[in-house]
């Protein structure tokens, strides 16, 4: 649908975009991400030609863009921008019916675009087509650019930071709202944002861009789990909060690597000292191939081990385990409904990966909040 | 004699010279609005140029009214014209840096949209720039009216009639209620046109904005 081949933009010396290539997708949902100053503006704009490149050719639909019209070309593209996209002359209804005016529709035909485009936000057509945009909240301003972009049912809508400056819960649900609205329209949408949870949450397709290049295009979840630089993992590190929703998480994610393990073969007097040195009220107990044997607790060995004795005898396999590939959904709750204070995580190979307990689910929880500072 | 009697007995020359003054005034700031408004909307399209043309009319404000006159005398004799060619330019600045002025703070994301969304460079102006620059405009008109009211008078001085055609008379005969029966109806007139001027500047600044500026 829209095709970036081999396009280069300078400013002077500096070279904003270097021999850029993107294809996007009819319908896909397409999120160019990266530092500030590192090109997305600039490749937004060159799909309604706001901005001409100095090289290369962008195709929309097959055909050369600087070879259509311009001015006929974003009409038949919606454009949404940070903040202060609405005329602040014009009522929420003048502002909405734009881009039907220009192209000449009848009056009845735009104003029951209004209406029904209203309906689609939930802001009844009486209550605010005759506001003006000052009169409104900034979301619901929001709303009406988003709105006034779909007026003409375009196929392609370009975003450049729509939500930018909305508090977080109000972000929230217009990233939702667009998401459903692309969905059940079937736009292809290109959104600018340098909010990583915000990409992560909307996209089908994530372009990560750095000083004017790709440095990788990939789903969400690829891009999660296999960043291709580590600039990458610097912004989902500090963004992965409000991506939670489509970031999967396992169960080694959440768990304490650090446990204390004994052979089988221990005895007694061997596994009270190692718990009394180390402050521990439980072990874990392994084969001799070091696969998992089962758990031994402080109590147990002071009521029935006799001095002495081997540790296997008094061990309880009745500790939950669970695959380190698990949902981490399933690991945490298997956790809270136990008595058990943690849970053991095996490898493929059923030997011990580690733990999780609440202290290390909380650690885990709190690095994915707020990340781990860069060194 | 007091200016009572002196209306009293000399209404119809009286409102002569009031209808002559307010039609100079009216002529001159429209002939000024009608070069002004889009010279300066040329000149926000050509930044460069503008700082010069603006520094140029500012220049030109600084002679005094009395030498423009002269000047305009000289080339053009004595009557009406050379008044309105004069006046005209004087109130041509005003204007002309309010027009400029508003354009240019007209915040640029409003002008991106617009084009943006695929308005014709003409459409921006007319629907985007214009509406929210009218104000500004407006008030450089109302400027620029209030001082010609006031030069208008020097136009007396030149044969073009009007107010100032009392005050010289009176200036010239020592008649102190000549020269108040000019200076008054003038200052007086200021002041309706700047109130007048004012509500139209209101009713033109389009409601979404209206009460930012006042
Ligand atoms: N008109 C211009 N003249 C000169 N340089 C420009 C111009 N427009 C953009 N640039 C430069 O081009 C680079 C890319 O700009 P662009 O607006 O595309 O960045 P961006 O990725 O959208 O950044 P941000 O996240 O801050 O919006 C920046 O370094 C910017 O300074
Ligand atoms: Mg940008």
């Amino acid at each position: 649908m829209i095709h970036f081949q081999n396009v280069t933009k300078r400013y002077g010396e500096k070279i904003v975009l270097k021999n850029l290539n993107l294809e996007i997708r009819k319908g896909e949902f397409v999120v160019l991400i990266g530092p500030s100053g590192c090109g997305k503006t600039t490749t937004l704009k060159m799909i309604n030609r706001l901005i001409e490149p100095d090289s290369g050719r962008i195709f929309i639909n097959g055909e050369d863009a600087s070879k259509q019209n311009a001015v006929e070309l974003r009409r038949k593209i919606g454009y949404v921008i940070q903040q202060i996209g609405l005329f602040p002359n014009m009522t929420v209804e003048q502002n909405i019916a734009i881009v039907p005016k220009l192209l000449k529709y009848p009056k009845e035909e735009w104003q029951s675009i209004v209406r029904s485009l209203l309906k689609l936000v939930d802001m009844p057509y009486e209550d605010y087509a005759h506001k003006y945009p000052s009169e409104l909240s900034g979301g619901q301003q929001q709303r009406i650019g988003v709105l006034r972009a779909l007026a003409v049912s375009p196929p392609i809508v370009l975003m450049d930071e729509p939500f930018g400056a909305l508090d977080p819960i109000t972000r929230d649900s217009l990233q939702e709202e667009v998401r459903r609205i692309q969905k059940k329209l079937k736009k292809t949408i290109v959104f600018v944002t340098h909010d990583m949870g915000e990409a992560l949450r909307m996209a089908d397709t994530i372009v990560f861009m750095n000083e004017g290049r790709i440095v990788q295009k990939a789903a969400p979840e690829e891009m999660l789990r296999n960043p291709a630089d580590s600039i990458i993992s610097t912004f989902m590190g500090r963004h992965i909060t409000s991506g939670r929703q489509s970031v999967p998480l396992y169960a080694e994610d959440f768990m304490r690597t650090k446990v204390l393990k004994v052979p089988k073969t221990s005895k007694t007097l061997e596994c009270i000292e190692l718990m009394s040195r180390r402050d521990v009220n439980s072990l874990i107990v392994i084969e001799d191939d070091e696969t998992y044997f089962g758990t031994v607790t402080i109590e147990e060995i002071k009521q029935h081990g006799k001095a002495g004795r081997n540790i296997s005898e008094l061990v309880s396999n009745e500790t939950i385990t669970i695959g380190r590939k698990e949902d981490a959904r399933t690991a945490l709750d298997r956790l809270l409904e136990s008595a058990a204070n943690y849970l053991i995580v095996l490898n493929d190979d059923l030997t011990v990966a580690g733990i999780v307990t609440r202290t290390s689910t909380a650690k885990a929880l709190g690095e994915a909040l707020w990340g781990e500072m860069p060194a | 004699m007091t200016i009572m009697d002196y209306l009293n007995n000399n209404m119809a020359t009286f409102l002569q010279s009031l209808m002559r003054h307010i039609e100079i005034v009216a002529i001159s700031v429209l002939i000024g609005a009608f070069v002004s408004i889009p010279l300066g909307i040329y000149l926000t399209r050509h930044k460069r140029l503008a700082l010069f043309v603006l520094a140029f009319a500012g220049t030109v404000q600084t002679i005094p009214g009395l030498v423009m006159l002269g000047f305009a005398l000289i080339l053009f004799g004595i009557g009406l014209m050379p008044a309105l060619i004069v006046l005209s330019i004087y109130s041509i600045l005003p204007i002309l840096r309010n027009t400029y002025i508003g354009i240019s703070q007209v915040d640029s994301s409003y002008v991106e949209a617009g084009r943006g969304i695929g308005m014709t460079d003409f459409q921006v102006l007319f629907k985007v720039e214009l509406p929210l620059a009218a104000s500004s405009i407006m008030s450089g008109i109302r400027i620029s009216t209030v001082y010609t009211v006031s030069w208008a008078t020097l136009a007396g001085m030149i044969g073009a009639g009007g107010l100032g055609d009392l005050i010289w008379t009176g200036l010239s005969t020592y008649n102190k209620t000549y020269i108040l029966a000019g200076a008054l109806p003038s200052a007086i007139l200021a002041f309706v046109f700047s109130g007048l001027l004012g509500l139209l500047q209101r009713v033109l600044t389009p409601k979404g904005i209206r009460g930012e500026s006042a």
